[in-house]
């Protein structure tokens, strides 16, 4: 199979201006993916199935990834001048705000040619109301459910997908359980070992012997 | 029939020796129905599948009288909750249990069924079917072995033969005063509404050594 490099070439050469970007991976696995843009995903996925030398014709898994904000923090090392006339290297740190943004996934194989798999991504633009991103269902059948899975647990909105609702949490549920900043019912019951995560919540309920505030313990 | 009994059970067992077959109503009554307990065919998880093989013939629920597994709640007895059940479906184990028709047990299989078992912290899974339905037997295990489930139905049988027909502790269908409907939860927007049924269950109060 082609490296990632030489499909975003053909890519490229076919749809001309497209948006398309190799997302290194640089871990061990170096499983790099593509970022396509929303205008040309739908036309770029059908060109991946299609592809005589490509034919990704399986879908196996599409998922969600939730980028939050984040800040980083960047060193570089400037040149200041000094009062004798002299120049000193100083490292200086700017801040930058990295916008959030919520991901979806797609790992891609083909059944005709036995090779695979080809990631490609979709970002939306952030994570409160610009979260809608083309349904690559219409692409690939079995997208279906994972879209709609995504759609549940991360908040993504997918056009043109033919069923979207909710499928593992009922469809009166507001929240997106998977997103990093989701908070869950504080329905904490007594545990006998209680660690991590969960002895954090086990202080807030029952209180240590001791202090004062709310010594009844909660329920 | 709760009263102290005219002859002593050794009296009795020296009767049924000697071919006089001697009892109460409330004997043969209770023995009659802990002997068929019709359970509901309704698995929730891997437990059903512990549940399933002790019907079969290596186990053999038969054996004790319970081996008509009845696809609908209105022929079933026992309600064997074998798995995770999680919020979305829990109000639908609620229905099901109300369907049941009187006298109904409730047998509560597996770490999951009890607590939410490995799963008690997520915010997707009931923390016990207690919550909801009063359950008369508790099996651990993850998921408990068929002969646990044996254990629990004898368990259960036994809990049927000493019930009196009269009294505070008659069964259900027997008193007046206890209704038989549990309240079904209904899908609120963060969690089930209400999240457990307070005249059924509170969590339990951590008692520490240096407080009263």
């Amino acid at each position: 199979m082609q490296s990632i490099e030489q499909i975003r070439d053909l890519i490229v050469a076919r749809f001309p201006g497209a948006e398309v970007t190799v997302i290194q991976n640089p871990g061990p696995a170096a499983q790099h993916s593509l970022l396509l843009g929303h205008a040309q995903a739908r036309d770029i996925a059908l060109f991946l199935r299609d592809e005589p030398s490509l034919k990704l014709d399986f879908c196996s898994n599409a998922t969600g990834v939730d980028w939050p904000e984040k800040e980083i923090v960047e060193t570089t090392k400037v040149k200041v001048a000094q009062p004798d006339g002299t120049e000193k290297l100083v490292e200086q740190k700017t801040k930058r705000l990295q916008p959030g943004y919520l991901e979806a996934v797609y790992h891609l194989y083909s059944m005709a040619l036995k090779h695979g798999p080809v990631v490609i991504r979709l970002r939306t633009g952030n994570r409160t109301d610009a979260v809608s991103l083309p349904s690559l269902t219409p692409v690939w059948r079995s997208c279906e459910f994972q879209e709609r899975e995504i759609f549940d647990l991360f908040g993504i909105v997918f056009e043109g997908h033919p069923d979207l609702r909710r499928i593992l949490m009922w469809d009166e549920f507001k929240d997106h359980p998977m997103r990093k900043d989701y908070v869950e019912p504080d329905d904490y019951e007594w545990e006998p070992t209680p660690h991590d995560a969960v002895l954090t919540k086990a202080k807030g309920h029952y209180p240590a012997p001791g202090s004062t505030a709310n010594a009844e313990g909660g329920m | 029939m709760s009263e102290a009994p005219a002859i002593s059970q050794e009296e009795r067992d020296e009767l049924r020796r000697n071919g006089i077959l001697l009892t109460s109503l409330e004997e043969i009554y209770n023995w009659g129905r802990s002997n068929s307990v019709w359970p509901l065919q309704f698995g929730l998880a891997c437990c059903a599948i512990e549940m399933i093989a002790a019907t079969c013939s290596r186990f053999d629920i038969a054996r004790f009288g319970a081996e008509v597994f009845r696809p609908s709640p209105r022929q079933a007895d026992l309600l064997i909750v074998s798995g995770t059940v999680t919020k979305k479906m829990a109000p639908q184990v609620v229905r099901i249990w109300n369907q049941m028709g009187e006298p109904k047990y409730c047998i509560a299989m597996g770490a999951c069924a009890i607590s939410g078992g490995p799963f008690k912290q997520g915010y997707n899974v009931l923390k016990g079917i207690d919550r909801f339905i009063p359950v008369d037997i508790y099996i651990p295990g993850c998921p408990p072995r068929p002969e646990a489930l044996l254990n629990g139905l004898i368990q259960l049988q036994e809990k049927i033969k000493s019930q009196h027909l009269k009294g505070p502790d008659a069964p259900r269908h027997l008193r007046d005063d206890v209704d038989c409907i549990y309240p079904v939860p209904e899908f609120g927007e963060h969690d089930l509404v209400p999240p457990k049924n307070p005249n059924l269950y509170e969590p339990p109060t951590l008692v520490r050594p240096d407080k009263p």
